[in-house]
């Protein structure tokens, strides 16, 4: 499953159960306008934690906080590159 | 010969004590009231006169009524009850008897929410000036009194806590700060414009509130439900350059757009750990702005500010002399200071002091070389976002499942809100054996739709793990960490 499926897919999952309704979900998207609020996205982050393994706002203390949903992809999809990287060097 | 008896502090005193300036305002999301304006009018109607010496309950839907409402019947009400926005009124009979209220002051009709208490005055978000010549009856005149104002804070399965605080304990952080030395929390300048992403009715935006009141500046206040992106807009427009919030505000602010709308020369942040992530993005983000993280409680209040940037607090404040007394015993942080609430409502003396006068914060924290970092909260208390949870609340509603034995509800790092709320469930052993996969995921689905019915958002567990077992204290209950 590629990061952005699991993104996606978490988000949809989150919004039906609190029953929000979501914006259509394309990158421009700003985040809070998404239907999620901070509690929702927080929950988004400990949920992806679960299925891909990391928590990338916690990896370093200059992290810079996502707008839009396609910043917020691109920051997981560059932390799961930087995993790959480390657990190649790990072998 | 005997001094006189000094004379009581109240904010109407201190309004029309303010040295002459500029024009100072309020602005709230829908208008804005001059505060030079407020000693001469009323908020309140025709009314006001009759709210002198009671105990007012003070809950309306708008911030800025109750500011206003807050600003006129301070030094004449016996007592207000200050109630936060997401008080459920449900709570208000509890509180009504407790408090022994017996005015409601609201900005909305009450008299349908099945309290009983004899006086009922509606407020407004704006202050109607006294005419010439025609003084509207205020009491001010001639009754003072030193106000109690309670602040309510949540307690164990959503009863409110109930804490005395009065202007002087309120106001002791802003007073002490010598004239000639203002330091940025503590500014008086002309040109400063506050903002808060707390409710002022709770004690960090209370905090705020004074500092605006008492300064020589004017005060942005939120409406209710207004968007965090109309907020910082207005802050902008209004050129705020002292702004405070939680650490989860700033973030959910650096996820705006309309972070960009605002160029704050102080930034402060309070109510949660403030980690070295938040400060760091804050510092990056506003560069212009000195970054504060301050220590408060509504039982010990203002603790004290932390302006080197870094998470944590240096060892050398514990143990030094001050007006702010620290220590650490057990592992938590204790306070003394005449900032402390004076005690809870119902009870003569103080029952959160120890013998020397600290009161017991609660916060968790660990000395790594020259520094103290908080660690959390004892007894497993969680903060989502400033909100406090108390883990039992939840682990009874998801112990209503059938097939759960036990459940286990604590505290994971979040760096969007500080904290999350995530439960270990032990399942029955009957529901465990039959344990098809099937079955856990509806496990899980029925258990998170039992909190959605019963508890709010902040409450629901972000995760649910099935565990083979829970750890448990030598006396039998749980074990809960720091």
């Amino acid at each position: 499953m590629s990061v952005r499926t699991a993104v996606i897919s978490e988000i949809q999952q989150i919004a039906g159960h609190s029953r929000k309704d979501l914006a259509p979900l394309n990158d421009d998207l700003v985040l809070l306008d998404s239907g999620l609020d901070s509690l929702a996205i927080a929950i988004l982050v400990a949920r992806l934690e679960e299925t891909l393994g990391f928590d990338p706002f916690t990896e370093s203390d200059d992290v810079a906080y996502p707008v839009t949903l396609g910043d917020f992809i691109r920051f997981y999809e560059h932390a799961a590159e930087t995993h790959r990287v480390d657990s190649r060097q790990a072998l | 010969m005997s001094t006189p008896p000094r004379p009581i502090a109240s904010i109407r005193d201190r309004l029309c004590n303010a040295p002459a300036g500029p024009s100072r305002f309020l602005w709230g999301a829908t208008g804005r009231v001059c505060l030079g304006e407020l000693p001469g009018g009323t908020s309140l109607g025709e009314r006001a006169a009759e709210l002198a010496g009671k105990s007012v309950l003070v809950v309306t839907d708008d911030q800025l009524a109750a500011a206003l409402a807050l600003i006129e019947l301070d030094g004449i009400a016996r007592r207000l009850i200050v109630c936060t926005p997401d008080l459920s009124s449900a709570h208000l009979p509890a509180i009504v008897a407790r408090a022994d209220i017996d005015a409601i002051v609201s900005d909305r009709d009450r008299s349908a929410d099945g309290v009983a208490v004899p006086l009922h005055v509606l407020c407004h978000g704006t202050s109607i000036p006294g005419t010439p010549g025609r003084q509207l009856r205020h009491p001010a005149a001639e009754a003072r009194l030193p106000t109690e104002w309670v602040l309510l804070t949540s307690g164990t399965s959503g009863a409110a806590k109930m804490l005395v605080h009065n202007f002087a304990t309120l106001t002791a952080a802003i007073c002490t700060a010598p004239a000639n030395r203002p330091t940025n929390s503590n500014a008086q300048g002309a040109d400063v414009v506050w903002g808060t992403f707390y409710d002022i009715r709770r004690y960090g935006g209370l905090q705020i509130f004074f500092r605006a009141i008492l300064g020589r500046g004017s005060f942005v206040i939120a409406g209710a439900g207004e968007p965090i992106g109309d907020y910082l807009v207005r802050l902008g427009t209004h050129g705020a350059t002292h702004v405070s919030g939680t650490p989860s505000h700033w973030r959910r602010a650096l996820m705006s757009p309309e972070a960009r709308a605002i160029a704050p020369r102080y930034i402060r942040l309070s109510g949660e750990i403030a980690d070295q992530g938040i400060l760091n993005a804050l510092k990056s983000f506003y560069p212009q702005a000195s970054v504060a993280h301050a220590f408060a409680s509504t039982e010990a209040g203002v603790g004290f500010e932390v302006d080197d940037g870094l998470e944590g607090f240096p060892a050398r404040m514990v143990g030094a002399p001050g007006d702010v007394r620290i220590k650490v015993a057990d592992g938590s942080l204790r306070i003394r200071s005449a900032r402390n609430a004076v005690r809870y409502v119902g009870e003569d003396a103080s029952t959160f002091t120890d013998d020397e006068g600290f009161v017991d914060t609660g916060d968790m924290v660990e000395r790594r070389g020259d520094r103290y970092y908080f660690l959390g909260r004892r007894n497993g208390i969680i903060n989502v976002g400033g909100l406090k949870v108390y883990p039992e609340e939840v682990e009874a509603t998801i112990n209503r499942h059938p097939a759960v034995r036990m459940s286990r509800v604590k505290s994971t790092r979040s760096s969007i809100t500080g904290s999350l709320v995530v439960a270990d469930v032990v399942l029955t052993r009957e529901s465990d054996r039959s344990g098809a996969c099937d079955e856990i995921v509806d496990f899980k689905r029925e258990i998170l739709q039992i909190c959605h019915e019963s508890l709010p958002p902040h409450k629901i567990p972000a995760t649910i793990r099935f565990v083979p077992a829970l750890e448990m204290a030598a006396a039998g209950k749980l074990a809960r960490h720091a």
